[in-house]
């Protein structure tokens, strides 16, 4: 009899991710890739991707669970759910006790509570506003002329305390050309772009409790976390392959449906 | 998980009856306009309008103007151009959209009624603070313009029990509207028909809440949504015997509906409570949405605002003044808590919905942590959809697309867990 894999696909804002799972629930194949501006493209590419992994095709998959901005876009998932459930599952996968999650998005963040037991018993988004997500960290990188990517290793290289008082990306943007005017250091000002992206998280929520970090900012940025652990006094947590969290608990929520 | 199904919204036969009374509600402001009889007054959503009613006055309530220009998203193009003229892109989006509507020459009447070109010329306005500011400020603008009247009733706010005072201080305040009124009709206020306009109010009003009462049932017959677009006669036609004659219409066929177990909802799951305004262009949008997660909003406080118990017509004035300070939105947050939670009780309501709109604070409760005490005392969870009245500027489908669903999640999570842990 033929294996059975169950796959999570996470079709966000900014990149599609996609994690299959064994019938134990191994993870035993992720891909991801932009979403760019055709989701079903960018979830068809990552599910033959994961399929490829175990050397089967993505019609054999017959348990996807679909999460993300995108999770209309699949078709031949089994169900769609929210990547709020996505993130709750696949942290308290990574961590099963009490704990508050942050995920920081490339269009959004949220702050999940799960209990001991692993419900997730609330939740809160940031508002119709990019400021503090991985959008505006792509936007200032792009003002500074620096790929995103190096943005972290700029920042680590500052040795002042520089801040961004704005509440909003477009103002942020333009205390920044404040700053570059009066030359402060590039090194600083990308460490008040990440130090800006931290105060609007912790405006969210008190975050109690022991704190897990997700998403494609904390897995490409780990400047975010020390920052966060800086600001509440505490360690935080980050799964493995923290950018996979959401598909990662589709995946798992496929497998026990 | 939130599985979603095809789903459709249940049409309530009723509606047809509605749609006609609200054509002739138009066409004869329409007609008064053109004829110059009889005159018309502008009147706020819970302002005098029994007392303009039994002085011969036709009345129209731009606030329904405003939801109008709301619900055909006609509001998004006709904002900016108020705002360009100076009025601040965070004040209520009803004043906004109707003021940069005028500006513009554009009605969604025109569309919805052919023949109609525009929005009646009133000959006094006439305005309650109850709902906020806002709305002496826009009738400002329009009597300016016209060289018309503006007159109208100071509200209290943060009331907790209403008094004795503040039903004397509210119906001196009405009665001190008659001389004027008088002046513009030419004849006395006949307080025989004044009495007669507020009996007329109380009866539809009477009616409203046991059409809204239905929903107590479990499944509801019908869902907030459904609320939002059959309050209309009770809006603009209370004090008249239209309104009651649609009301007692419409009640019958959801009385059926309960005793048949028809459900708005198929599959009826959750039941929400909503707080605040509707987000009037995605109405439909969010009524599929909750129709798809198998949810019902079965209450809100906005389609209750319709409800006027303390009418009394042996006692006009005074009974007018205490109606209209008993409304919810000028009541103290610990009314207002306590409020919810009958409705909570009465509805048996699993979580409340938020809605944090950006340009009606006045209409918005949980900017002050009432959501967080609400929890705290009875555990009800609740969301806050960050949106607005008319202003889709300020809402974000997907945001709120998703918000909504993972409420639906964490809740349907949580039933299960209750049904786990109740021993067969």
């Amino acid at each position: 009899m033929a294996e059975r894999w169950f796959v999570g696909v996470d079709i966000g804002a900014s990149v599609t991710k996609a994690v299959l799972l064994d019938e134990t629930g191994n993870v035993r194949a992720r891909a991801c890739r932009n979403s760019g501006a055709d989701f079903l493209a960018a979830a068809q590419d990552c599910l033959q991707r994961v399929a490829a992994g175990v050397d089967s095709v993505p019609e054999q998959l017959e348990r996807i669970v679909a999460t993300g901005y995108g999770r209309g876009s699949v078709q031949q998932a089994l169900s769609r759910v929210t990547e709020i459930t996505c993130h709750a599952r696949g942290c308290y996968e990574s961590f099963p006790q009490a704990i508050t999650i942050v995920d920081i998005g490339g269009q959004d963040n949220k702050v999940i509570a799960v209990t001991a037991e692993g419900d997730r018993h609330n939740f809160k988004m940031n508002r119709k506003c990019a400021a503090g997500t991985g959008a505006f960290l792509e936007e200032i990188a792009g003002r500074l002329d620096t790929p995103l990517a190096g943005l972290s290793e700029l920042a680590d290289r500052a040795t002042g305390h520089v801040e961004l008082g704005s509440f909003c990306t477009v103002f942020a943007k333009t205390e920044l050309l404040r700053l570059i005017a009066q030359g402060t250091p590039v090194p600083e000002i990308a460490k008040a772009a990440f130090r800006s992206v931290v105060k609007r998280i912790v405006e969210m929520d008190p975050l109690a409790g022991q704190v897990v970090m997700t998403g494609g900012v904390v897995a490409h940025h780990r400047i975010v976390v020390d920052l966060v652990s800086d600001a509440i006094g505490r360690e935080v947590l980050v799964p493995d392959h923290a950018q996979y969290t959401g598909a990662y608990g589709a995946a798992l929520i496929a497998r026990e449906a | 998980m939130a599985d979603r199904k095809e789903a459709s919204i249940k049409k309530i036969a009723a509606i047809k009856t509605m749609r006609k009374l609200m054509a002739g509600h138009f066409y004869e402001l329409d007609r008064a306009v053109k004829e110059g009889y009889p005159k018309i007054a502008w009147c706020t959503s819970v302002g005098p309008a029994e007392l303009l009613r039994a002085m011969g006055f036709l009345v129209y309530f731009p606030e329904n103007h405003g939801a109008m220009l709301g619900a055909t998203r006609m509001a998004t193009e006709t904002i900016p151009a108020a705002n360009a003229i100076g009025y601040s892109p965070d004040i209520c989006s009803y004043l906004t959209s109707d003021i940069g509507a005028f500006v513009q020459g554009r009605t969604p009447l025109s569309d919805a009624y052919e023949g109609i070109e525009s929005i009646p010329k009133p000959d006094v306005l006439v305005y309650n603070t109850n709902q906020c500011r806002d709305v002496q400020d826009w009738f400002a603008w329009y009597g300016h313009h016209w060289s018309r009247p503006v007159i109208g009733v100071e509200s209290y706010r943060n009331v907790g029990e209403v008094t004795d005072v503040h039903v004397a201080g509210i119906a001196g305040q009405l009665k001190a509207l008659v001389p004027t009124l008088e002046s513009i009709t030419g004849e006395k206020l006949d307080m025989d028909r004044l009495r007669e306009a507020v009996r007329l109010s109380r009866e539809c009003s009477d009616l409203w809440k046991a059409v809204l009462e239905t929903a107590a049932a479990k499944p509801a017959p019908l869902t907030f949504f459904d609320s939002t677009i059959h309050m209309a006669p009770a809006v603009v036609m209370r004090g008249t015997q239209a309104a009651i004659d649609y009301y007692n219409e419409l009640l019958p066929e959801l009385n059926t509906r309960v005793a048949e177990g028809v459900a708005a909802v198929e599959g009826e799951r959750q039941r929400l409570y909503w707080e605040g305004m509707p987000v009037w262009g995605r109405l439909r949008d969010l009524a599929t949405q909750f129709l798809e997660l198998g949810t019902a909003v079965v209450a809100s406080t906005y389609a209750n605002s319709w409800i006027f118990t303390a009418l009394d017509e042996q006692e006009p004035f005074e009974s007018m003044a205490r109606a209209y300070t008993e409304l919810f939105i000028v009541r103290s947050d610990p009314y207002k808590e306590a409020y919810i939670e009958e409705m909570i009780d009465t509805f048996s309501v699993d979580g409340i919905i938020f809605h944090e709109a950006k340009t009606c604070p006045n209409n918005t409760n949980c900017l002050h942590g009432m959501h967080l005490r609400l929890h705290e005392r009875l555990g009800v969870p609740s969301i806050i959809i960050p949106g607005d009245l008319s202003d889709l500027r300020c809402y974000s489908d997907e945001q709120a697309r998703t918000q909504i669903e993972a409420f639906v999640e964490q809740l349907d999570g949580q039933s299960r867990r209750q049904a786990m842990a109740t021993p067969a």
